[in-house]
């Protein structure tokens, strides 16, 4: 197990990149601390698998090193690294059987038989196929032979890391949330460095301790649901982190008060005269249909998703949602919205800007 | 005007694919088949489309017997999970072809195909090819060249499952709103609760091949008349525990008892099925009648402004979803709220006995 | 599949239907005639029953002939099929070489048969061939016209020059098929060389391995124009294959009604033997999926 180290790392697959456009993956200095879930969380093509394959030494970087605690691995092959890896589609040596398959890196690597047999038992038990051990891996569904993956990754105990690339892809709802429960207790048992890549935000910030968001081969945000939740950095992860995202509304700020198109909302804290263009942020969990209060809002439509409501309106020309309780009634009467002003985030030029209480 | 499926059935090398099955799909309704994979919900479409043949029953459309005509004869648009398109031609050929094969002049053509383009926002990417596209282009481009033709039937076969998450947000918020322009049948299958209740109009819940209940989408939701619906149209998954009904109590799970009055006190005596979703387990006590069960926490995940809690109570494991970041002590003990009015009992076979109690929610 | 009836398409097979008979079926009922009657020409026909076949079974000429084809078969499936799998195996998987090595490979399967044979017979030719000169200057004593071994040897060499690549080319779609992801795993496995050919690759393989096969060893069992060119059969009858000795019977003897019953039994063999192929890979696939 080890500390991993992002020093000065970038990646540009152009022989000589000329502007930042060219970067795949821009600078970035990072130390992700031993024994830690992260989570890698991005749109297709946002740099994450890049990310991901330089940890794991598929692609050499342009420049920049990694290390894994003090060593420097730059330059290491994949079998030098001391890795474990889970693909997205489930692979898995269909010609074994599925205790073959999970003693397959333990025997590679020479373990003695008795030690290889109690912790094949003990992956399997935590993977919940004890019962089909004997079986050949080829006749399986695709969620048991992911299980199979995700039970080869576990297997080794000395490790530095295990790498997670979109592993629940082609698992049903259902099975997901048992996967990801049994992720969450093998990472407390082991306490493994876990490395997550996916773009469903659901996946990330449940898995993770630490959630690094990537938009455009940049980290935009890495920290703890709740603050990518709370406090998004820059409006990427406002509207990325949360379904529906966090409503964006153009607004000049004076104060403690936001002038929009609507009317004026009330911040919790003051800010400072910005430049460029300013926005404010509200989550739909923090805005509130009211009969009266706030800014007008006319109700385009409601959503019933069971659990809560999404009501879809517009203020000034600009599309908001606005989350309502399962109880709760959408009256005729709701004319306006009002935000809790101590949930409203300022925004310019897309980065959040920090006021003084 | 509706497409009738008349107890079909679906047998291959001996095995049951599809139970006899009868359901109407009025025109221009949404119709979403929601099941786990391999449940029959791709089948049943086949069925539809007249890819494949029912071993039993019959498909009426519009009053005809269309049972045994091809697919090419029947006026049906199939899009799939995969990106299809054609890989040579430019977004605007794609879109034009099923229309060139109908023989359709030049001008309908071109003016159905900006028509479309323009529902879809392809118009800015109508000269590209489709591999130059985004996932969510290609699959709008797919989307298109099934809603072109006007079919009277668009099959949509788990069309957002390999696109990213937010794009699937945004692409789930549009197909009902094209759709309502186009006044064809749809039927949309996808494994996930949550699209099923976006996507509205109406749900078929399919477990193992047959389809368990067939209605409009928050009454399936909010009314599930067994506990395989029930399961089926819940994320996370609906928890359940074992309840004794003797006399004017029940016991649920270990030990906690409620009186059983209102809907539960025409009940008769003995085993039943308490099924709960995870969002109505609280860790404070929300309403008077609210009961408490001590639970151990197996693990719990936080997603930013709610706490899943996977909790066992004795044999039983649960999903509890609570607001706000919690933190608690995993292994440790919890005590869990949850108010009877929620609960919806099942017999032993597994039929609703007594539905939640009515809370407001509008159904 | 049941799919939905449409019974007008079998109105669409109807002219393949009957172009088969006239190709097929009718030059065989041809030769069924031939196997069960005698004749003394003018197309008078006697009914012999099985008394050729009785005589082709008792044949020692049938039975050398029978011998040296099933050992030339299995020398040839013996060299080619692990050949090709290990060429397969070391090709460059992309980029310009690749594309290089595919049309490199294709070149030997592109020559018409008699000229391969031509080749190799003038190529190991003592007096003016590139080979056999080369073998003679050697001091090898090299005659592929007079020494049965030398005769062998040159035979599958040309053989092997000629087909290995059809094997190779096969193992190499596999190999294709499978996704770098497995590679990779493999490598955090750190599994051996050995490891990664035997449990993903060969496994992989299986399916068109079993069609190499095949192909392989009904060409084989099939042989004729090029042995027929470089030796003609010689020294003696000592790479007289099957088919060869069936040209001689039939055409060089006349023996028409032996000749037949040689062919059915010939085409039977055929059948058989793929049967057997067939059945015993796939059900080894089968048995590796338990």
């Amino acid at each position: 197990m080890a500390r991993i180290t992002l020093s000065n790392l970038a990646h540009s697959y152009y022989p000589n990149p000329k502007s930042e456009a060219d970067f795949a993956l821009k600078e970035m200095d990072h130390v992700w601390d031993d024994g830690g879930a992260y989570a890698l969380l991005g749109a297709s093509g946002c740099g994450k698998t890049t990310l991901l394959n330089i940890i794991s030494g598929l692609v050499h970087p342009s420049q920049g090193r990694v290390l894994f605690g003090d060593r420097d691995v730059t330059g290491a092959p994949t079998a030098e690294r001391n890795i474990a890896q889970v693909f997205q589609f489930p692979v898995v040596y269909d010609t074994m059987t599925v205790r073959e398959n999970l003693a397959f890196p333990l025997r590679n690597r020479g373990m003695d038989a008795a030690y290889i047999q109690s912790r094949v038992a003990q992956i399997a038990a935590m993977i919940g196929m004890e019962a089909t051990l004997d079986r050949k891996a080829r006749g399986l569904t695709a969620d048991a032979k992911q299980k199979i993956s995700l039970g080869r990754g576990m297997v080794r105990q000395d490790v530095n890391a295990i790498l997670f690339d979109e592993p629940l892809t082609v698992i049903d709802p259902h099975m997901k949330w048992e996967l990801r429960t049994q992720l969450k207790l093998l990472h407390r048992e082991f306490g493994h460095t876990m490395i997550y890549v996916t773009h469903d935000q659901t996946e990330a910030l449940t898995f993770a301790d630490k959630v690094v968001v990537l938009h455009d081969g940049r980290v935009v945000q890495m920290g703890t649901p709740q603050e990518l939740f709370e406090t998004p950095e820059h409006t990427f992860v406002g509207y990325f982190i949360g379904s529906p995202g966090m409503n964006l509304l153009d607004a000049t700020i004076h104060g403690n008060m936001a002038q929009t198109a609507a009317g004026p909302v009330a911040l919790a804290a003051h800010y400072a005269p910005q430049n460029g263009r300013t926005q404010i942020g509200i989550r739909p969990e923090y805005a509130e249909m009211t009969a009266g209060i706030g800014l007008p809002a006319r109700v385009l439509r409601i959503e019933d998703v069971g659990r809560h409501r999404i009501i879809r309106a517009e203020v000034a020309g600009s599309q908001i949602s606005v989350i309502a309780g399962e109880g709760q009634p959408v009256g005729a009467d709701l004319t306006h919205v009002r935000f809790d002003p101590a949930r409203v985030n300022v925004y310019a030029n897309d980065w959040r800007i920090k006021g003084a209480v | 005007m509706a497409l009738d499926l008349q107890a079909v059935s679906r047998m291959d090398k001996g095995q049951v694919i599809l139970h006899p099955t009868s359901l109407t799909l009025e025109q221009g309704t949404m119709n979403v088949l929601l099941g786990p994979t391999s449940a029959g919900k791709t089948s049943l479409m086949r069925l539809m489309a007249g890819l494949d043949a029912p071993t039993t029953g019959r498909l009426v459309w519009n009053g005809q017997d269309v049972t045994g005509m091809r697919v090419q004869d029947r006026r049906v648009a199939m899009v799939y999970q995969q990106f299809i398109n054609y890989p040579g031609m430019t977004v605007y050929d794609n879109i034009a072809s099923p229309l060139r094969l109908l023989g359709k002049s030049t001008d309908q053509i071109d003016r159905a195909v900006r028509a479309t383009a323009e529902m879809l926002k392809l118009t800015p990417m109508l000269a590209r090819r489709p591999l130059e596209l985004s996932g969510g282009q290609q699959q709008r481009c797919a989307l298109a060249r099934a809603l072109v033709k006007e079919a009277g039937l668009v099959l949509l076969d788990e069309p957002l499952a390999n696109l990213d998450y937010k794009l699937r947000e945004e692409l789930r918020a549009e197909i009902p709103r094209i759709f309502a322009q186009s006044g064809a049948i749809f039927v949309y299958a996808t494994t996930e609760p949550e699209e099923a209740l976006l996507l509205g109009g109406n749900t078929a819940t399919l477990w193992e091949g047959r389809v368990t209940q067939f209605g409009a989408t928050p009454d399936v939701y909010r009314n599930p008349t067994d506990a395989i619906t029930a399961r089926v149209f819940s994320d996370p998954p609906m928890n359940f525990v074992d309840c004794v009904k003797q006399g004017d109590r029940m016991t649920l799970g270990q030990g906690v008892t409620i009186p059983a009055t209102g809907r539960f006190a025409r009940l008769a005596d003995g085993r039943y099925q308490a099924g709960f979703r995870a969002n109505h387990l609280h860790l404070n006590r929300k309403t008077g009648d609210s009961v408490q069960f001590a639970c151990t926490l197996g693990a719990s995940e936080i997603t930013g402004s709610e706490t899943f809690l996977h909790l066992h109570h004795g044999t039983d494991r649960w999903t509890g979803l609570v607001h706000g970041v919690q933190d608690l002590p995993i292994g440790g003990q919890v005590g869990i709220w949850l108010d009877p009015a929620q609960v919806y009992l099942f017999d032993a076979a597994g039929q609703l006995a007594a539905p939640r109690a009515a809370t407001g929610a509008g159904v | 599949m049941d799919k939905t009836q449409n019974n007008r398409a079998w109105f669409l097979v109807l002219p393949v239907l009957v172009l088969v008979a006239f190709s097929a079926v009718v030059p065989l009922m041809t030769v069924v005639n031939y196997a069960f009657n005698d004749t003394f020409g003018q197309n008078r026909f006697f009914w012999n029953g099985l008394g050729w076949f009785q005589d082709m079974l008792a044949s020692e000429r049938v039975h050398g002939a029978l011998g040296r084809q099933v050992l030339f078969s299995a020398i040839i499936l013996t060299i080619e099929v692990p050949l090709g799998i290990f060429v397969a195996l070391n090709m460059p998987k992309n980029g310009f070489w690749s594309s290089f090595c595919l049309v490199l490979m294709a070149l030997p399967l592109l020559i018409p048969f008699n000229v391969v044979g031509t080749i190799w017979q003038i190529f190991g030719r003592v007096d003016i061939g590139l080979l056999g000169h080369s073998l003679a200057a050697l001091g090898i004593d090299y005659n592929y016209t007079n020494d049965a071994l030398d005769a062998w040897l040159t035979i599958i060499v040309m053989d092997v020059w000629h087909w290995t690549s059809l094997v190779a080319l096969l193992c190499y779609a596999g190999l294709q098929s499978i996704p770098q992801a497995y590679y990779q795993a493999a490598r955090i496995d750190q599994a051996s060389r050995w490891s990664i050919f035997r449990y993903i690759e060969l496994p992989k393989m299986a399916g068109v391995l079993l069609i190499a096969v095949l192909l392989r060893f009904m060409d084989s069992f099939m042989i004729y124009t090029e042995p027929f060119v470089l030796t003609g059969g010689g020294p003696g009858n000592s790479t007289t294959f099957l088919s060869i000795d069936l040209v001689k019977m039939a055409v060089g003897q006349f023996d028409l009604g032996p000749a037949a019953a040689f062919s059915l039994m010939y085409f039977l063999v055929i059948l058989l033997v793929s049967w057997v192929f067939y059945t015993v890979m796939t059900t080894l696939d089968r048995q590796e999926g338990k």
